[in-house]
């Protein structure tokens, strides 16, 4: 069981862009650069919880204000940046993980009421080093332009298969319709999911 | 998010225990709570999960002449049930209908009834004047950004509409809830749990302190086969409604024997149109009476600027949703 760790896989790729982004900008702001904040730093108020959090197949400890949503203990404590936060409220579905095999909102749930159960974020999908079908799909159909829903998309997209609400276009367009897409890549979308339904009903 | 105490229940008697602290509150799925919690509208003490309480409280049953729906089951699970579908159209078209895939896997059925007015002057407490948020202050939607808000069962204290499609349906349909509380167990009509605004728009139930939704009643007649549910949206999926109608209808060859019309997202609470239901039995089924009940059911509904259009999007909405049921197969 780890204690607050992330995955443990070298950098991530949020630590390099923060890195990245930190160099580009330190001429500009060297003579005013502060240090950051310790980005762990509990928030101050509740008393602390201490849960485990069962996420792609790995037991966390952790210590959390029970304000913490899933969502926030995903990406803040876990490293788990693959979920995200769009609206933070429940409208866009960018944060969609499956809980038990059902697709729910990571932001809209709290950490504290999902112990004992089983958390899938699209970071646990591939499986064998192998891209899952849908992940395979939406990028041979180009499903995605900033790409910033497609983690949300992906994981609302393999439950809709599951649940047997991908047979038809329209069924597809209803079925995704937790999952806003900015770009408007909706054609697309639909495309991939129709083909990596194929693909998964196959399998 | 303000800080509160987390309580996790591991069973109905001590979830009971725990909603006694002073400004608890039930957690279930969430999605109206943390929401709101998040925006500083709703600011608890204590959240009582009671999730756990699925064990209990969370099954689906057709008993004798009467569908059981457990307070914890969640909308996606009664709207995909197949006695549900069958005999109860719709119930299972209003949960279909509602929120998102996402929304529905968590919502449980006791908290999606009690769901929050989208009133924006409601949630955006950078408004004063809301007297459901801050009783006294006031209501900027009077002569505000009304489009959405209601025209039946306002008053000059708040014209916040229910949002909810569910309970259109339990409306229509005379179901029964199931409440448990700290004086024991009572049964409310579905009808008498919403309160009207009136003076008192930020009482919006007639729930006690502590009392909790265990489950609901809903009685099968010989025009629960015969319902369906239209809901009128701007957009197509995902969407609150702009106007809904719960109809079920008893039919003699053409001729209504009993009529069943809820009405959701035009008024302050879960809407029964009791004089349109009256005025069509003995009836032909036709237009002219599909309208003429239209006129009834919206007779008292009083528009404040933008929202006059919901009266006769109102309106058509019945007229369609009967003539709709009328051509149904049951």
């Amino acid at each position: 069981m780890a204690r607050d760790t992330g995955p443990g896989r070298g950098p991530s790729r949020r630590g390099l862009l923060t890195g990245a982004t930190g160099a580009a900008a330190l001429p500009l702001v060297a003579a005013g650069a502060r240090k950051p904040e310790p980005r762990h730093a509990p928030p101050e108020g509740s008393p602390h919880m201490d849960i485990t959090l069962s996420v792609n197949g790995r037991d966390h400890r952790l210590s959390l204000d029970p304000r913490t949503t899933l969502l926030d203990a995903l990406r803040e404590r876990l490293d788990l940046t693959g979920s995200k936060k769009g609206c933070d409220h429940g409208q866009c579905g960018a944060c969609t993980v499956h809980l038990d095999g059902r697709r729910v909102l990571a932001c809209l749930t709290l950490a504290a009421s999902v112990q004992g159960r089983q958390v899938t974020t699209i970071e646990g999908l591939a499986r064998d080093g192998g891209l899952h079908p849908m992940q395979a799909a939406f990028i041979e159909h180009d499903a995605f332009q900033c790409g910033y829903c497609t983690p949300g998309q992906i994981m609302s997209a393999v439950a809709c298969v599951q649940e047997g609400h991908a047979r038809t276009d329209a069924a597809i367009g209803e079925y995704m319709s937790g999952n806003l897409c900015r770009c408007a890549a909706y054609p697309k979308i639909v495309a991939a999911v129709r083909d990596a339904a194929a693909r998964m009903e196959r399998a | 998010m303000r800080p509160f105490r987390y309580e996790h229940a591991a069973d109905r008697a001590q979830a009971l225990t725990f909603a006694g602290a002073a400004d608890s509150q039930y957690l279930a799925g969430g999605t109206t709570l943390i929401d709101l919690m998040k925006l500083d509208v709703i600011r608890p003490g204590t959240l009582v999960d009671i999730n756990a309480l699925a064990r209990e409280h969370g099954e689906i049953a057709v008993e004798g002449d009467h569908l059981r729906l457990g307070a914890l089951v969640r909308m996606a699970d009664a709207a995909e049930h197949p006695a549900v579908r069958r005999d109860f159209p719709v119930i299972a078209q209003s949960l279909e209908l509602a929120a998102s895939p996402q929304i529905r896997n968590m919502a449980s059925l006791g908290g999606n009834v009690l769901q929050r007015t989208r009133c924006t002057y409601f949630r955006d407490t950078s408004w004063a004047a809301c007297n459901k948020r801050n009783p006294g202050s006031g209501c900027a939607a009077l002569a505000g950004v009304n489009r959405k808000l209601a025209v039946l069962g306002v008053s000059d204290r708040c014209i916040a509409n229910y949002p909810g499609d569910f309970a259109v349906a339990l409306a229509a349909l005379g179901a029964t809830v199931d409440v448990e509380g700290p004086a024991g167990r009572r049964v409310i009509a579905f009808e008498d749990l919403h309160r009207l605004p009136g003076d008192t728009p930020h009482i919006e139930t007639s729930l006690k302190p502590g009392e909790l939704i265990t489950g609901f009643s809903i009685p099968s007649g010989p025009w629960t086969r015969r319902s369906l549910f239209l809901k009128i949206r701007d957009r197509q999926s995902y969407e609150f409604a702009l106007a809904s109608a719960a109809v079920a209808l008893d039919l003699e060859g053409g001729t209504v024997r009993a009529a069943r019309i809820g009405l959701g997202g035009v008024a302050a609470k879960p809407w029964r149109a009791h004089d349109a239901e009256a005025g069509l039995q003995g009836r032909r089924l036709d237009e002219a009476a599909a309208r003429s009940a239209a006129e009834a059911a919206f007779a008292g509904a009083r528009a404040h600027g933008q929202n006059a259009f919901r009266i006769e999007l109102g309106k058509r909405t019945v007229v369609r949703a009967l003539l709709e049921a009328g051509r149904l197969e049951a």
